[in-house]
């Protein structure tokens, strides 16, 4: 019987299956953060238990940490707090830190997958909804609370029911200038905010193949927006490629190995899938999202749409008034006063390579404050051996430490009430980047070209010279 | 975790569709490290003016509402992050079901691991509740998890919702899932013998 990639990894990690549809379902990797894993730590000394695998989880500091200065004491007495305890906790219970100033700290899904710790096959989870991130490199991946990172402490399992697998495939060739974070934005604003929920996505089609893994993660990254408990992708050559000589990959005669498991893992001709939507990569364009959600989005040099159905229009009102927006608008001309690169979705070196690729020889409008936060203290190494940090301060861009940053905007990292910013990240919700700011969420060259005009335009006339500088 | 059987309360109406939980409890508010006290920061931005004033708009400052248990909210409500601390905040607010016509599945999850019951209706049984709270914002529904319906005044039949049986055995007895994960340990070991696709 065919099976799909999903179900290949899913049914590998059911312990057993108990009554009700629930099964016990072994974890692989868990990744832990200082802001959900505090109270799960307490919830095991109350309970007088400990961890059960710590060798299979792996620390950060990344959600609260500030993005200047990392090599001084954490100014805010609740943030040095929070980031002590996970200090203190993974010393106590004998898990693998790296905290700020390690030389592998970062975000906690970029760090992952550039450590090698992300692998095919595996189940992964951290108490973080973008932890389907992982998902690129055929892992299934997905985020959890609290709770369920105390019992991943306690028993390395959780219990749990089984999505519906959904397959969305995008074929073609994406037009220059679109990227995967159009490739998603662009998904995501046909099945809304809620469309993909009780669904595993598997994305597929030859767009997908020929993304990077770096293209890869940000596509698996925003799975969530939909509502998806997580997407993944089957491993392939780029994968195997990406992952060979990682700190943690499989090193030797354990690599081939591993790449002949990694190389059985992808859907059976005729796999049954609950859903199945099908786009083609010509027809995306630059995206942006003009709402209060990732669903609210649409192509840049569109107008903004009425909304779909009548029963939707209080909230969908009620987002554009927030936003400073009408329906029918168009955006073109719009003026932006800040522009923040990074987050989970686009911190890596890629997405730093096509920022520089753009503004070098060109300097950021007067009035927008450009902010440019790589996902790790790797990105961060990489990009200044590549002389990036250089062209980037030259345009006026200020490069920060790694950390989630303006993404949450937990820690001082925020846009002011009321002001505009264009953002890689991941959520465009109401005050997401600060009390009353207002997000419009967009691929990294549409950030970067925002920058440099102060305003929106309509990138496919800015492509060309950004195709000749890169 | 506190049991949960039955509870008749008033009805707090957010008729707002998507609620993230950056809404619920927006990200500033996550720098503690217990699971107490985030009720008063429940909705923040929605509910306190910059000034730390109340919004006198917002449902949550209705005088009319004020001790109601019941939330009743529009479709999607919880998306976005994985913060616990949202459905913590509810529960600390001192909600203990929250109703709409679906939820997120992570906060689905966060809330019935707190105590919390999120309660899913139909699209139009939502729309009738909305109605029946705008006529009457007084109005009390009874939630019986045993027989898992939902009482509304001047209907003739109750609303029948469905959950997880094992997940109702454990609000009902206020147990949590780490309880019966433990009980698995031999099952788990065995399974540990057998991960071939560990390099």
């Amino acid at each position: 019987m065919p099976h799909t990639l999903f179900d290949k990894i899913w049914d590998a990690h059911v312990v057993r299956a108990v009554a009700g549809g629930l099964s016990v379902f072994y974890i692989d990797r868990h990744l832990i953060h200082e802001v959900t894993s505090p109270q799960a730590f307490d919830e095991l000394t109350a309970r007088g238990l400990t961890l059960r695998r710590p060798e299979q989880i792996l620390a950060t500091a990344d959600h609260n940490v500030p993005t200047r200065h990392q090599d001084q004491p954490i100014q805010d007495p609740l943030s040095r707090s929070q980031v002590d305890k996970l200090t203190e906790n993974c010393a106590r219970h004998g898990v693998e830190l790296y905290g700020l100033g390690h030389p592998y700290q970062g975000i906690v899904h970029v760090i992952g997958p550039e450590l090698g710790v992300t692998q095919p096959g595996l189940t992964i989870v951290c108490g973080d909804s973008h932890t389907s991130t992982h998902g690129a490199f055929g892992a299934i991946a997905f985020g959890i609370g609290t709770s369920q990172v105390a019992q991943v402490m306690a028993s390395q399992c959780l219990l749990l029911d089984k999505p519906k697998r959904m397959r969305i495939t995008v074929d073609g060739e994406l037009q220059p200038g679109v990227s995967a974070k159009d490739i998603i934005l662009h998904i995501i604003a046909r099945l809304g905010t809620g469309g993909a929920t009780g669904y595993f996505v598997e994305y597929a089609g030859s767009a997908i193949r020929s993304l990077s893994m770096e293209g890869r993660m940000t596509v698996c990254n925003m799975s969530i927006e939909m509502g998806a408990r997580g997407g993944l992708i089957a491993p392939d050559a780029t994968t195997f490629e990406y992952l060979h000589g990682r700190p943690f990959a499989p090193q030797g005669e354990a690599w081939d190995r591993a790449v002949a498991h990694w190389q059985t893992l992808f859907s059976d001709e005729d796999a049954p899938f609950d859903a199945e939507h099908r786009f083609e990569a010509l027809a995306i364009r630059p995206m942006i999202t003009f709402g209060t959600n990732p669903g609210m989005g649409m192509p840049l040099a569109a107008s903004i749409p009425a909304p779909a159905a009548a029963a939707e229009a209080p909230s969908f009102e009620k987002s554009l008034r927030y936003m400073g927006f009408e329906a029918g608008e168009s955006l073109l001309g719009k003026e932006i006063s800040h522009v923040f690169i990074g987050s989970c979705t686009n911190s890596r070196i890629e997405d730093l390579r096509t920022v520089a690729a753009y503004v070098r020889g060109k300097r950021k409008a007067p009035h927008v404050e450009a902010i440019i936060v790589p996902g790790s203290k790797q990105v961060e190494q990489q990009a200044i051996a590549e002389g990036l940090d250089q062209v980037l301060a030259a345009a006026g861009f200020e490069l920060r430490e790694p950390g989630c940053s303006a993404c949450l905007a937990m820690n001082e990292d925020k846009i002011p009430a009321g002001a505009y910013c264009v953002s890689t990240s991941n959520r465009n919700f109401e005050g997401r980047q600060g009390p009353g700011a207002r997000t419009l969420l967009a691929s990294p060259l549409v950030a970067a070209i925002t920058a440099v005009e102060g305003r929106l335009v309509d990138v496919a006339e800015y492509v060309d010279t950004y195709q000749l500088s890169s | 975790m506190e049991k949960f059987t039955t509870l008749r309360s008033g009805v707090v109406p957010l008729p707002i569709e998507n609620v993230d939980t950056d809404q619920i409890i927006p990200a500033r508010f996550l720098k503690a490290t217990t699971r107490e006290g985030f009720g008063r920061n429940l909705f923040a931005d929605w509910r306190y003016a910059a000034d730390g004033q109340p919004k006198p708009d917002f449902v949550l400052n209705d005088a009319r509402y004020q001790g109601h248990q019941i939330l009743l909210a529009g479709q999607n409500f919880g998306c976005g992050s994985s913060r616990e601390h949202a459905a913590w905040a509810l529960y600390d607010a001192g909600f203990r079901v929250v109703i709409s016509s679906y939820f997120a599945d992570i906060f689905r999850g966060n809330a019935l691991n707190t105590g919390l019951l999120p309660l899913q209706v139909t699209p139009a049984e939502l729309q009738e509740l909305f109605a029946l709270v705008e006529q009457d914002a007084q109005v009390e529904l009874t939630v019986d998890l045993p027989s898992q319906t939902l009482k509304v005044p001047g209907r003739s039949e109750p609303i029948r919702f469905e959950l997880d049986a094992y997940k109702k055995e454990c609000l009902i007895n206020g147990y949590d899932d780490i309880d019966f994960l433990l009980s698995q340990e031999e099952a788990i070991t065995a399974f540990e013998q057998h991960r071939t696709w560990i390099f």
